[in-house]
């Protein structure tokens, strides 16, 4: 390359870069920088910030709500997390066969995806209704008196975790690709090497979608990190703080009790916690996550 | 190799007891998928047929499978109680705009990607990724002070402008998809004295459908059911998009919820997005499974 032509290079990159590296600069770099500087003041976004030092991180570590919203995001995330991953390769598995109405089944299941955001939170609004909703309905078909559901603080959780797996055909979705991709002539040689089904699976098929299960635990769990919706129209961080969500608890500080500072330390914690955890997902999947072709990625 | 002779004098006993294994585990898969089936998509029948119950009907328990009367004046009252027209409207709004400008940002940055070498690339590129994983939440206090510096509060300028300016995903997909253009096609437009901005609109765009319908679905879909961000920037309610209208329908000021249109609501909100599925559909998933593995 001579130098001419580098210099065309980098001229017309950055060119073709530059909407995106503006908003980088504005909406993504100039936030982040501000919100920690934020998390150091006291400021309730009308007067000038003051700065506070880590009065804003020592006041949230002894704070309960703080603490009761780490809680309840943590368990909606150990618990769900793990129930769509298993669903969603099951899913797939029953579909990576040959069956009649392949097409049908793919479809229904992946169609309640589609109710999304605050569509499906108006919906499980009415079928967790104790008096007339559907799930106690279904229920008392198997004798089951079902309980309140979302207006009990020790069942809301985890009305709210059986909501999300009802959306678990998009990471069916992914699964089946993941499964299409695997080469049949491997299968084939693990079963003639006398492999039954379930060795064949956990040697062969498993190694090989283990990106897209890695894929999916990341995208699973930031996504958890960050429930909003359901809390916002279904139970509004209740009863008695039940689903009191971390980014609940975030908007709540920030845009009802107006403490900017302090929430922007709030956000700092949410940011910290995400970039940890992926890197820690990566450097474990790096042992067990196998990538075609030797390299990762 | 080596295992072939080993298999042969057993081979055909061993294939007729395996096919016949095989066919109890899919008769077993068939009928859990029939139960699965049924179990997922028994809301969403629930959920059509509220909507045309009747205000005394929707208190009914045991639920009625189908309504006693169709009520359809339902989907009529709907845009009395709630400025229905109004949300649709401002949301569509927000939407096409969304995506028209994700479309041409994102398209641009990719383009730049993925065609040139210039000095810094690779530190560009890891932070788009970086960015990738930004969780909105932890910068939209900072945004919501610049945006209300801006007198951007109560317009639609919070929801719109930013995609105007790349989103990382997007951009890492398509650059994904511009890297697998040939080299060739480019080198010829050069020849033919094409224009840089010319290649990418004449040649990288109109070979790029299917990724540039899996960026749209994606953007229209995100801003479609977006909650938080409309909450935080709208506090006029002819202003509100249908997220946040259909947000309110839980609120405390009625008595008791007006369940059926509840789920007029959310029938109506899910007609885009099927209407996008029914269209694109196999590109829909194809875009999933684009997003979905690297």
């Amino acid at each position: 390359m001579t130098h001419r032509e580098g210099r065309r290079q980098t001229l017309y990159m950055y060119l073709f870069l530059s909407p995106w590296l503006i908003g980088f600069f504005v909406f993504a770099l100039y936030p982040i920088l501000s919100s920690l500087y934020l998390s150091f003041t006291d400021y309730d976004i009308i007067h000038p910030p003051v700065f506070v030092g880590l009065a804003n991180y020592t006041e949230m570590f002894n704070n309960e709500l703080f603490w009761k919203s780490v809680v309840v995001t943590l368990r909606y995330t150990v618990i769900s997390v793990p129930i769509q991953l298993v669903l969603g390769l099951g899913f797939a598995l029953l579909l990576h066969q040959k069956i009649p109405f392949r097409g049908f089944f793919r479809t229904a299941m992946y169609f309640p995806s589609m109710v999304s955001g605050v569509a499906m939170s108006l919906l499980w609004y009415w079928i967790f209704n104790p008096q007339i909703g559907l799930f106690n309905y279904v229920l008392s078909w198997f004798g089951i008196k079902g309980p309140a559901w979302l207006m009990n603080p020790d069942t809301s959780l985890y009305a709210l975790i059986i909501m999300s797996l009802w959306t678990v055909g998009t990471g069916m979705i992914l699964f089946l690709a993941g499964l299409q991709g695997v080469p049949a002539s491997l299968i084939e040689a693990a079963e003639l090497d006398g492999a039954g089904r379930f060795k064949t699976f956990l040697n062969v098929t498993l190694p090989m979608i283990s990106p897209v299960l890695l894929f999916q635990l990341i995208m699973g769990a930031i996504d958890s990190f960050q429930v909003f919706t359901q809390a916002f129209v279904m139970t509004q961080g209740g009863p008695n703080y039940s689903t009191w969500f971390y980014v609940y608890n975030l908007y709540t500080s920030a845009f009802k009790e107006y403490r900017a500072g302090y929430s922007s330390a709030l956000a700092w914690v949410l940011l910290i916690v995400v970039m940890l955890f992926t890197a820690l997902v990566m450097k474990l999947s790096n042992r067990y996550v196998h990538y075609e072709g030797g390299g990762n990625k | 190799m080596s295992t072939i002779p080993s298999t042969g004098p057993h081979s055909p006993s061993s294939k007729v007891r395996r096919r016949r294994k095989f066919d109890a585990v899919r008769v077993m898969s068939f009928i859990s998928l029939v139960i699965i089936t049924f179990l997922m998509l028994l809301p969403l029948f629930f959920m059509v047929s509220t909507s045309l119950k009747s205000k005394r009907e929707m208190l009914k328990f045991p639920p009625t499978f189908l309504p006693e009367t169709w009520q359809w004046s339902n989907y009529k009252d709907i845009f009395d109680t709630l400025q229905f027209g109004t949300l649709y409207g401002n949301s569509l709004l927000i939407g096409g705009l969304t995506v028209v400008g994700t479309l041409i940002s994102s398209s641009l940055a990719a383009y730049g990607f993925a065609r040139y070498r210039g000095k810094g690339k690779n530190i560009w590129f890891m932070l788009l990724l970086s960015t990738m994983m930004l969780p909105y939440p932890a910068i939209m206090i900072p945004q919501f002070i610049l945006f209300s510096k801006m007198n951007w509060i109560d317009t639609f300028l919070p929801l719109i402008v930013p995609a105007f300016f790349g989103s990382a995903y997007n951009i890492f997909l398509l650059r994904q998809f511009f890297t697998t253009l040939p080299d060739e096609l480019f080198d010829a437009g050069r020849i033919d004295g094409c224009g840089e901005f010319r290649m990418w609109l004449k040649i990288a765009l109109p070979l790029s459908g299917p990724a540039l319908a899996t960026v749209a679905i994606f953007a229209f879909i995100y801003s479609w059911n977006d909650l938080l961000t409309p909450v935080l920037y709208l506090s006029s309610s002819e202003k509100f998009t249908l997220p946040v209208g259909m947000a309110s329908l839980t609120s405390s000021r009625f008595r008791i919820p007006p369940w059926h249109l509840l789920m007029v609501a959310s029938v109506l909100a899910m007609v885009p997005i099927v209407t996008l599925f029914a269209i694109a559909q196999k590109r829909f998933v194809e875009g999933i499974v684009l997003t979905g593995i690297k």
